[in-house]
């Protein structure tokens, strides 16, 4: 097996793997666990395109997870505040203890 | 059956089974949630449909930007979401519209399917005729060259939106400041990410707009991820939205269609039609609707995921 | 010395594929929110950046090598803060908007 065919097989198994943590989702029970599912798949999706894009040496793959990476980022930063924004607001929240 | 195949089998059941858990779920916070890892998954497909540029739209906007608008949404309804379930429409008009979307993505499949193979496009046409516009990326050959037509009308389209959501304001704010005031922690953990994040974030946005003429990306992935950023800095508090009563904001939101338009009916006494380049100067002249159009999209994508106004404005 | 990068690659590549089997199962399994959590940063940081590590001796130096970094700092910076916050928000009680 040479190198590139092993990365794609490890691209494969890694998406299939964070692809069962979107029973997360499913299951919640809370939002929380939602939104780590989906930061999980976030990642672990990266991790794929990663991998799919050294092995087929595409470099406009490695710029799909470079956007993802920072977009993902933003997106469950998005989250976090609108918990803690809503019901009322905590102006201590984001304070360092 | 190859791995290949059965990847393709796999990322569609799941695309099947995530869209399906978001229809059904009762919890609007908990169907966006889905929602972003639905516009991630539909990231990964493009990529496997070797759509690159697509796949960077798809996870910058459906991963991102929206994933973000709409859970900004969904927590601003919570509190009336009890009181709008009671105004569901009933069974039957439901089961009406199911019926109706099931009938036209069984149109769509059948036609697709019945398409012959291989299927009739104008790819070959776009590869000759690539070299007279000079950018090596057909992509942005096609968005900005052959159908030039379409990306002026969707630049129009967005700020067209982005009106829609201002109208939105209550009479007394209107001009104020779009979203509520941020709590600011100048020591605190989100304040450090958008200091340490955003300049390199900055940095990422203008290299994704500058290879889109000869590699996948362009202005619109690169305003995105810009946006983003922006919004990052907002939401730590470490600098608030702009009045929409802004001049300087209403003058760089209209500066990138006008150039557009501007260019499109310079080419017709140039070039002999409108939208048309004159010989030679196709890049130039492209570069320079992509540079007018970055601020115009950056702004409108931010401000569309901002909201309409709700502080009063500056007096 | 090319075998030895390959074996090195294979051998991160592998690692980091372990680390998000952990991360998923921990995500599925573990009892409460803030415990999933720790699964998750754990997949965040040690899955990506051991793919990263992996991927480094295969791809073109100089541009597709500091992308992955950038790639890999990225996600680390966006796991830090949303696991803190998000462990903030969890322990106040607060897991839903």
């Amino acid at each position: 097996m040479t190198i590139p065919d092993f990365l794609l097989a490890a691209a494969v198994f890694v998406l299939a793997t964070v692809a069962l943590g979107l029973v997360r989702i499913l299951r919640g029970p809370n939002d929380a666990d939602r939104m780590m599912a989906t930061q999980l798949f976030g990642t672990g999706g990266i991790a794929a395109l990663l991998l799919l894009g050294v092995a087929t040496e595409a470099n406009a793959v490695l710029d799909v997870a470079l956007t993802l990476a920072l977009l993902a980022a933003f997106a469950s930063v998005a989250f976090v505040q609108s918990i803690s924004l809503a019901d009322g607001e905590d102006p201590k929240e984001t304070k360092s203890q | 059956m190859t791995l290949a195949l059965a990847v393709d089998i796999s990322l569609a059941l799941l695309v099947l089974a995530v869209a399906g858990w978001i229809i059904a779920v009762r919890d609007t916070f908990a169907a966006v949630v889905g929602f972003v890892a639905y516009g991630l998954l539909l990231g990964l497909i493009w990529v496997r449909l070797a759509a690159p540029d697509v796949a960077l739209t798809e996870a910058a906007i459906g991963g991102g930007l929206t994933g973000a608008l709409l859970i900004g949404a969904a927590a601003r309804v919570r509190k009336t979401e009890t009181a709008a379930r009671a105004e569901y429409p009933g069974t039957l008009i439901r089961t009406l519209a199911a019926i109706l979307a099931v009938t036209v993505a069984a149109v769509l499949a059948l036609g697709i399917l019945a398409l012959p193979d291989p299927a009739p496009t104008l790819a070959p046409a776009v590869a000759a005729s690539l070299a007279t516009t000079e950018v090596g990326n057909p992509v942005t050959a096609v968005l900005l060259a052959f159908r030039a037509m379409d990306t002026l009308l969707e630049a129009i389209v967005v700020l067209l939106a982005l009106i829609g959501v201002w109208s939105l304001t209550p009479d007394r704010v209107w001009g104020g400041y779009p979203g509520p005031r941020r709590p600011v922690d100048p020591d605190g953990v989100l304040a450090w990410l958008a200091r340490l994040l955003a300049p390199i974030g900055i940095i990422v946005g203008l290299y994704i707009f500058w290879i889109g003429a000869d590699l996948p990306g362009g202005k619109f992935q690169g305003a995105t991820i810009l946006a983003a950023m922006w919004l990052l800095v907002i939401g730590a508090g470490l600098a608030d939205t702009p009045p929409v009563s802004r001049i300087w904001l209403r003058i760089l939101l209209v500066t990138g269609p006008l150039v557009f338009i501007a260019i499109g009916f310079a080419g017709a006494i140039t070039a002999g039609a409108v939208l048309a380049y004159p010989e030679g100067y196709a890049k130039p002249l492209i570069v320079a609707i992509e540079i007018a159009l970055m601020p115009t999209l950056v702004l409108t994508l931010a401000l569309l995921v901002a909201g309409a106004p709700q502080r009063l404005p500056p007096q | 010395m090319s075998l030895v990068l390959d074996m090195f690659t294979i051998i991160a590549v592998l690692a980091g594929a372990f680390f998000f089997l952990a991360g998923t199962v921990g995500l599925l399994r573990f009892p409460d929110t803030l415990a999933r959590l720790h699964a998750l940063t754990k997949a965040d940081n040690l899955g990506l950046g051991l793919v990263v590590m992996g991927l480094l001796p295969q791809a073109e130096w100089p541009l597709d090598a500091f992308k992955l970094i950038a790639i890999w700092l990225f996600a680390l910076l966006a796991g830090a803060t949303v696991g803190q916050l998000m462990a903030r928000t969890a322990r106040r009680g607060r897991t839903t908007s």
